[in-house]
């Protein structure tokens, strides 16, 4: 009786928490569109160069203040940070996509393949990344395509692992055997089975990812081997900012730079919740 | 109909011993077998040879004279002891059921399971339960023969009685053959025509207990 009652209340209590993590995933998914959209819709003029309001602290008309041509910092944020975001996100989808590929051949083929394929993992995870994105963006002329081929073939290794390992335990399981002796086929197997298990690493390692690539981004934008200094990319516009910081123009870095700290953090948070919603353990929670 | 194991040598890997040594074995279609032996004489191993998820390293499993295929749905199914090994945690119950075919009421019905738990994960339902949608999953695929490796072992009375009642209505139903794997002599002697002693008929002097 009592325990009736009590599960009864359990049920009318409203939201549950995957409700609520899919409410939450969903709003801040939808954030980052609108930060995405807005930063790519901002024209040409909003951040235009104005040398008479050159340098101007924070104000009420340029929140994040001016840079040295007079360029509103927070249209040019916005502007830059959607176009890392871009490369970030095109480039992780592609280490991801790479990192399953290679992790679930690793897995499935033979010794010979697995153990070759380990010995790269090895080797590219022995390069430095930040060196090896610098020879991959130069030998391709620099630019967006370099920078996107240099992150997309270096962020794949550890993930790749990860997945081969997931994969081979996967293998062993007694639920996979069932499955095949009622009938299905290894085709079957592979997208019901072992790509849904996947999924949360998937997601999980393209998230943490994502971050990842886009300071990989800034860091070679800002060493002068990524994007070209006319692209408003959050990497050049701190590299910029450097050159003023001494002279107390502290708003031409503090204010992108919280802002790459905060979408990278929403990112995060994004991820955390969207395991919560795949993870079938909290289903019921 | 006959399942038939004929001098089944079987061990797990080439430097390590025999785990089943120039074994026969045979069942009837419509013939109820139990197997009954001390832990580690391969019960488990000759239960898994028998459904085709393991190959002998010797000898044959044969259907009606057939080597058992491996592909298709295999005419022999396995139920194991374990039913949470045996099913997909990240799958709601209703696709581990339809794993095996179409959902049939009065099959969910006799065995006890809820509706609602179809809508579940694996890991909200107690091992009885869970014991319960194997059974079903098995018998869902119309086998000729059922082997069941001791699936009523960590089970409450009440669930065995089910569980096993459907079993021994399905097998006179369908003329299908049973192997109850188990250690509980009562049960074997109340639902099976024939007990085989795998301590006994394993004559061979080389073996290890």
């Amino acid at each position: 009786m009592n325990l009736a009652g009590h599960k009864k209340s359990f049920h009318k209590k409203g939201f549950n928490q995957r409700t609520k993590a899919v409410i939450l995933s969903v709003i801040l998914a939808i954030l980052m569109l609108v930060i995405y959209a807005f930063g790519f819709l901002i024209s040409e003029k909003a951040v235009g160069t104005d040398v008479l309001n050159a340098k101007r602290p924070p104000s009420w008309a340029h929140p994040f203040g001016t840079d040295n041509l007079g360029r509103d910092l927070l249209m040019r944020t916005l502007k830059g940070l959607s176009v890392s975001m871009t490369v970030g996100f095109v480039a992780s989808c592609i280490s991801a996509v790479i990192a399953v590929l290679i992790g679930i051949a690793a897995a499935m083929g033979s010794k010979l393949m697995d153990g070759i394929i380990n010995w790269v993992i090895d080797l590219m995870m022995g390069i430095p990344h930040t060196v090896f994105i610098i020879l991959i963006s130069f030998s391709l002329g620099r630019g967006l395509k370099g920078l996107l081929v240099g992150i997309a073939a270096t962020h794949w290794t550890s993930l790749a692992r990860l997945i081969r390992g997931e994969v081979l335990q996967l293998r062993g399981q007694h639920y996979i055997a069932v499955s095949r002796r009622l009938g299905k086929s290894s085709g079957w197997i592979l997208g019901h089975h072992l790509l849904p298990h996947l999924a949360p690493q998937f997601m999980v390692g393209l998230i943490l990812m994502f971050p990842h690539a886009i300071l990989h981004e800034a860091s070679i934008s800002f060493l002068g081997y990524g994007l070209p200094p006319e692209q408003p990319a959050i990497g050049i516009i701190l590299a910029e900012s450097m050159r003023y910081l001494s002279s107390g123009m502290w708003w031409m870095a503090v204010f992108p730079g919280l802002l790459l700290v905060l979408i990278v953090l929403l990112i995060d948070r994004l991820g955390e919740n969207l395991r919560t919603v795949i993870d079938p353990y909290s289903a019921q929670e | 109909m006959r399942l038939e194991a004929e001098n089944v040598r079987f061990r797990y890997h080439k430097k390590q011993a025999w785990v089943l040594k120039d074994l026969d074995f045979g069942v009837e279609q419509g013939e109820c077998v139990g197997l009954l032996a001390p832990s580690g004489y391969g019960k488990t191993t000759l239960a898994m040879l028998l459904a085709g998820y393991l190959a002998p390293s010797e000898g044959e499993i044969l259907l009606d004279g057939i080597p058992l295929s491996t592909k298709g749905v295999c005419p022999v199914q396995l139920i194991c002891q374990h039913p949470e090994h045996a099913v997909n945690p990240r799958w709601r119950l209703r696709k581990v059921l339809e794993e095996s075919g179409e959902i049939q009421e009065e099959m969910l019905a006799s065995l006890g399971i809820e509706k609602e738990w179809l809508n579940r994960f694996p890991r909200e339902l107690s091992g009885g339960e869970l014991q319960r949608f194997c059974a079903a999953r098995a018998l869902m695929s119309n086998p000729a023969f059922l082997i069941c490796d001791e699936i009523s072992t960590m089970l409450d009375v009440i669930t065995q009685a089910q569980i096993w009642n459907k079993i021994c209505d399905e097998a006179q139903k369908r003329n299908m053959g049973v192997v109850v794997i188990t250690h509980n002599l009562p049960l074997a002697e109340r639902i099976c025509k024939k007990i085989i002693r795998l301590d006994i008929i394993h004559n061979d002097n080389s073996f290890p207990f």
